[in-house]
């Protein structure tokens, strides 16, 4: 029953911790595009001569909500590129003809008025696409709180288990003292006194979940991490917290729901078992 | 010491158990209580530990209401007085000097009390030789006086004795009375609840009858009154 207690905490408490993983990772990664794509990429049309490309330039320069507007022709996008792609770099030369389209980026002054600034940039001609990213930072912001919603009812419905587990489990304890209870209420002992050793029961049992739980996560998100980074060459895990970022964060939380949660399980079954 | 006014018991099921009881025990006093199984005195007894509260009435424990004492009260309550049962209850896994011990522990008193008032307690009640020894290794005589020593640790003012000679032989039952009897006599009120017609008869203390509830005889001196 111990074995059954304390699992149930580490479970659910392993559960929150890759909730919280999840949801940290997402807003941390829209935060730093975010950061990033506070503009907008406006491709331009292949062929366009320098003049045209100059009056649309200005026609985008006038409208209102540009911080700065920056041209980048195709050269220099593919060279912007192979630096990205770091090692993989070299591939890029083997193109025979730039694929990539002079571009105009528009530098926002505030996310906010993207949409509006898109439409302006709408009615232009000469503009094949416009690339923006505030639809992409809206989709993770959603999932992100889709995960969240979901895994706080998730772990609401662990936690009441393991809090139900552990109930028993302190049951099965009260039942095999209760003469040696019987006796300390004749005797005159107060209900703290006879209380305690089930509390502190309670409580090893969830900070041992709450020890698995940590343990768990650690090599789990550790492995996590490597994989990331083997595998996706582009920055992908630069946008991920650090490990230890990520334990300094779960540590107190862990500790604290274990030794509550089975705290609060030991009460319930004082509560219900137990006429002290 | 004890005091009774119009206390009248009736549980959830309807039943009665004690109806206008009226009675005064005074500090220092030996009194039996009697009468025929399902009399009342059982709940008399939990009464008084307050296992349960009077449905009417009053209850006095040493000049203090106790009627409506709260939950959190009661431990303190009890702690001045002493219970002991027909089957002893003691604590199988601890040795004699433990299982007095673990009354004392439980008032929080600390080592050096404990050390002296053990000793001094089994003194009392001539186990000194056994204080090291578990209960199964006693005689049903032994473990008794081992649940007495227990009970009179702490100096409570009250002793209660719930058929305490019932699982012992008459010359056992007589060695655990001669206890009593001291313990009585150092000023501790004593309320045996018993079926042991002959001690009633020998000893002519006060008698107090139960019959379906109610008080029937109340006699100083007084013998024990039943055939059985």
């Amino acid at each position: 029953m111990s074995i059954a207690s304390i699992g149930s905490v580490a479970a659910s408490l392993v559960v929150l911790g890759v909730i919280i993983t999840l949801v940290l990772n997402i807003n941390n990664v829209a935060d730093l595009t975010q950061m990033q794509f506070d503009s907008i990429q406006v491709y331009l049309q292949e062929d366009l001569n320098q003049n045209q490309i100059q009056e649309i330039g200005q026609s985008i320069a006038l409208i209102e909500g540009i911080e700065n507007v920056e041209y980048e022709s195709k050269e220099q996008a593919l060279k912007n590129m192979k630096e990205r792609w770091g090692q993989q770099g070299y591939l890029l030369e083997f193109l025979e003809n730039n694929p990539l389209p002079n571009s105009f980026i528009v530098h926002m002054e505030s996310l906010e008025q993207a949409d509006g600034i898109v439409a302006e940039l709408q009615k232009l001609n000469g503009i094949d696409e416009i690339k923006y990213y505030k639809e992409i930072i809206e989709n993770l912001l959603r999932i992100a709180k889709f995960i969240r919603t979901i895994g706080l009812v998730l772990i609401l419905v662990l936690i009441l288990v393991a809090m139900f587990i552990i109930s028993n489990t302190i049951k099965l304890t009260l039942n095999a003292r209760r003469q040696e209870i019987n006796i300390m209420k004749y005797v005159g002992a107060t209900n703290w006194f006879i209380r305690w050793p089930f509390v502190l029961e309670g409580v090893i049992l969830g900070l041992a979940g709450a020890i698995i739980a940590l343990v768990v996560v650690y090599f789990g998100y550790q492995f996590t991490f490597q994989v990331i980074s083997e595998r996706f060459t582009i920055v992908v895990s630069a946008y991920m917290i650090s490990v230890k970022a990520m334990m300094s964060k779960t540590i107190t939380m862990f500790t604290v729901l274990g030794a509550g949660v089975g705290a609060l399980g030991s009460f319930i079954s004082l509560r219900k078992h137990l006429r002290v | 010491m004890i005091e009774m006014k119009g206390v009248t018991k009736v549980y959830q099921k309807g039943v009665q158990a004690l109806t206008n009881i009226n009675l005064k025990i005074e500090k220092g006093e030996f009194v039996f209580l009697v009468g025929p199984s399902g009399a009342g005195k059982s709940t008399f007894i939990k009464l008084i530990l307050k296992e349960e509260g009077p449905s009417e009435g009053k209850i006095l424990i040493d000049n203090e209401d106790i009627t409506e004492l709260s939950r959190r009260r009661i431990p303190y309550l009890r702690r001045n007085i002493g219970v002991i049962f027909q089957d002893f209850r003691l604590l199988p896994n601890k040795t004699v000097f433990e299982n007095v011990a673990f009354a004392m522990q439980i008032i929080e008193a600390s080592s050096k009390d404990i050390r002296r008032q053990v000793p001094m307690v089994l003194g009392m009640v001539g186990l000194s030789e056994r204080a090291s020894q578990y209960p199964h290794q006693l005689s049903g005589g032994e473990r008794q006086r081992v649940s007495i020593a227990r009970a009179i640790v702490n100096n409570p003012s009250i002793l209660i004795a719930d058929e305490p000679t019932g699982n012992l032989d008459p010359e056992t039952a007589w060695e655990i009375m001669k206890v009593l009897r001291q313990i009585n006599r150092r000023g501790t009120t004593i309320l045996m609840a018993t079926h042991a017609k002959e001690i009633v008869d020998v000893m002519q203390q006060r008698v107090i009858a139960l019959e379906r509830g109610k008080i029937v005889r109340d006699q100083q001196r007084g013998a024990y009154g039943y055939e059985d």
